[in-house]
């Protein structure tokens, strides 16, 4: 796929007065928001604050009910999909797959998947070409799904909950993983509860509440300016 | 050597601590080029612009030097590093020193229950050879 210059710059990642709304409900409602380059950005609420619906319309699967999402200054849609690697919070991948089977579905899919790249991270796992996603756990499923994704040269990488219910040496395994691979000019959103595992591998925080963002700042001027980790200033600000 | 952050201090320092640490008990070695900055953050799981500062901040203080186009190297000044280490030593030395002297040891105290607790570790390990501290 050819970049263009122009694409290259701006953000990334755009919101403009963003709204979803679900019946009642206000999932995302007139969020502004912008994620530049080389950035990895903790995307940071409690259950049910909108970060899901974000990622997703980020990855083109919602459309927006007011408002603007821009990807790389575009809709997202059929244009943007080359340019987003996305890891879902519950996995498309069907459990009857072999290793091989994903890693022919992602080359096939997309033409900036690198196979080689793939290849030599899972074998480090002891992963093999013929294993069944059915017949490992859930950390090494979560590695696999996360190595695959990682394994994209993309502008932005959208990661729902990638550290969820796995165990500390996977998490470490996991932010390992992400760090070591992206694209340097590219950015990488993270959603998680988990503040307090991805803290430490963030530049940017952008913390959402109830559909709105409460706070978005760069992580080392939060903790200078305020004394405080990440975890604990989110804890003050969104006591029950 | 695994890295260990808290959270309550700034990851920065906590790193450049670390790879002080791997330098002057040699598990870096006097000029040993240094992985990439991308390869220690993601070994470490922090953000790579954290790291970055941190090797700034060990190149200022001369135990790194970067070359332009092959990368990082701890330096060769062995004569250096054996002053960061003595360095190192003495403020370990004081506050074994406060504490103990916190808990009401005298001096001479002091310097018998150390005699005494080295003696007692060499005795322990007298059948394992001699691996040739300085």
């Amino acid at each position: 796929m050819e970049r263009s210059e122009a694409r290259r710059e701006g953000p990334v990642l755009e919101c403009r007065q963003l709204s979803k709304i679900y019946g009642a409900v206000r999932a995302l409602d007139q969020v502004d928001l912008a994620v530049q380059r080389g950035r990895i950005v903790g995307l940071l609420g409690p259950n049910g604050s909108g970060k899901t619906t974000l990622i997703k319309t980020a990855a083109g699967l919602l459309t927006p009910s007011a408002g603007e999402m821009l990807v790389c200054g575009r809709q997202p849609g059929a244009a943007t999909k080359g340019l987003v690697s996305y890891l879902p919070e519950r996995t498309y991948l069907s459990d009857w797959m072999r290793v091989e089977d994903i890693l022919c579905l992602f080359r096939d899919f997309y033409s900036d998947f690198d196979l080689q790249k793939a290849e030599e991270m899972l074998f480090r796992l002891d992963i093999h070409r013929m294993d069944r996603l059915r017949t490992m756990s859930k950390g090494t499923r979560e590695k696999v799904q996360l190595i695959l994704v990682m394994s994209r040269r993309a502008e932005l990488y959208l990661l729902d909950e990638p550290i969820g219910g796995v165990d500390p040496a996977a998490r470490e395994f996991i932010l390992g993983t992400i760090i070591g691979n992206y694209s340097e000019d590219a950015a990488v959103v993270i959603s998680t509860h988990l503040i307090r595992d991805v803290e430490q591998v963030l530049d940017d925080v952008i913390f959402l509440a109830y559909g709105h963002v409460g706070l978005s700042a760069p992580v080392e001027e939060l903790r200078e300016e305020k004394g405080k980790s990440i975890d604990e200033l989110f804890r003050e600000m969104y006591r029950c | 050597m695994t890295w260990n952050l808290a959270g309550d201090r700034p990851i920065w320092l906590q790193l450049t601590e670390q790879i002080q640490l791997r330098i002057l008990t040699g598990e870096y070695q006097a000029g040993e080029r240094l992985p990439s900055v991308r390869e220690l953050a993601a070994q470490a799981a922090v953000n790579p612009n954290t790291m970055q500062k941190a090797l700034t901040e060990l190149e200022r203080s001369g135990l790194l030097y970067a070359q332009r186009t092959s990368g990082r190297f701890i330096t060769q000044d062995g004569e250096r590093i054996r002053e960061m280490r003595c360095r190192m030593a003495q403020g370990e030395t004081r506050q074994f020193l406060a504490r103990m002297e916190e808990l009401g040891f005298s001096a001479g105290e002091i310097l018998e229950l150390v005699r005494r607790q080295v003696e007692a570790e060499e005795g322990k390990a007298e059948e394992d050879s001699d691996d040739g501290t300085e």
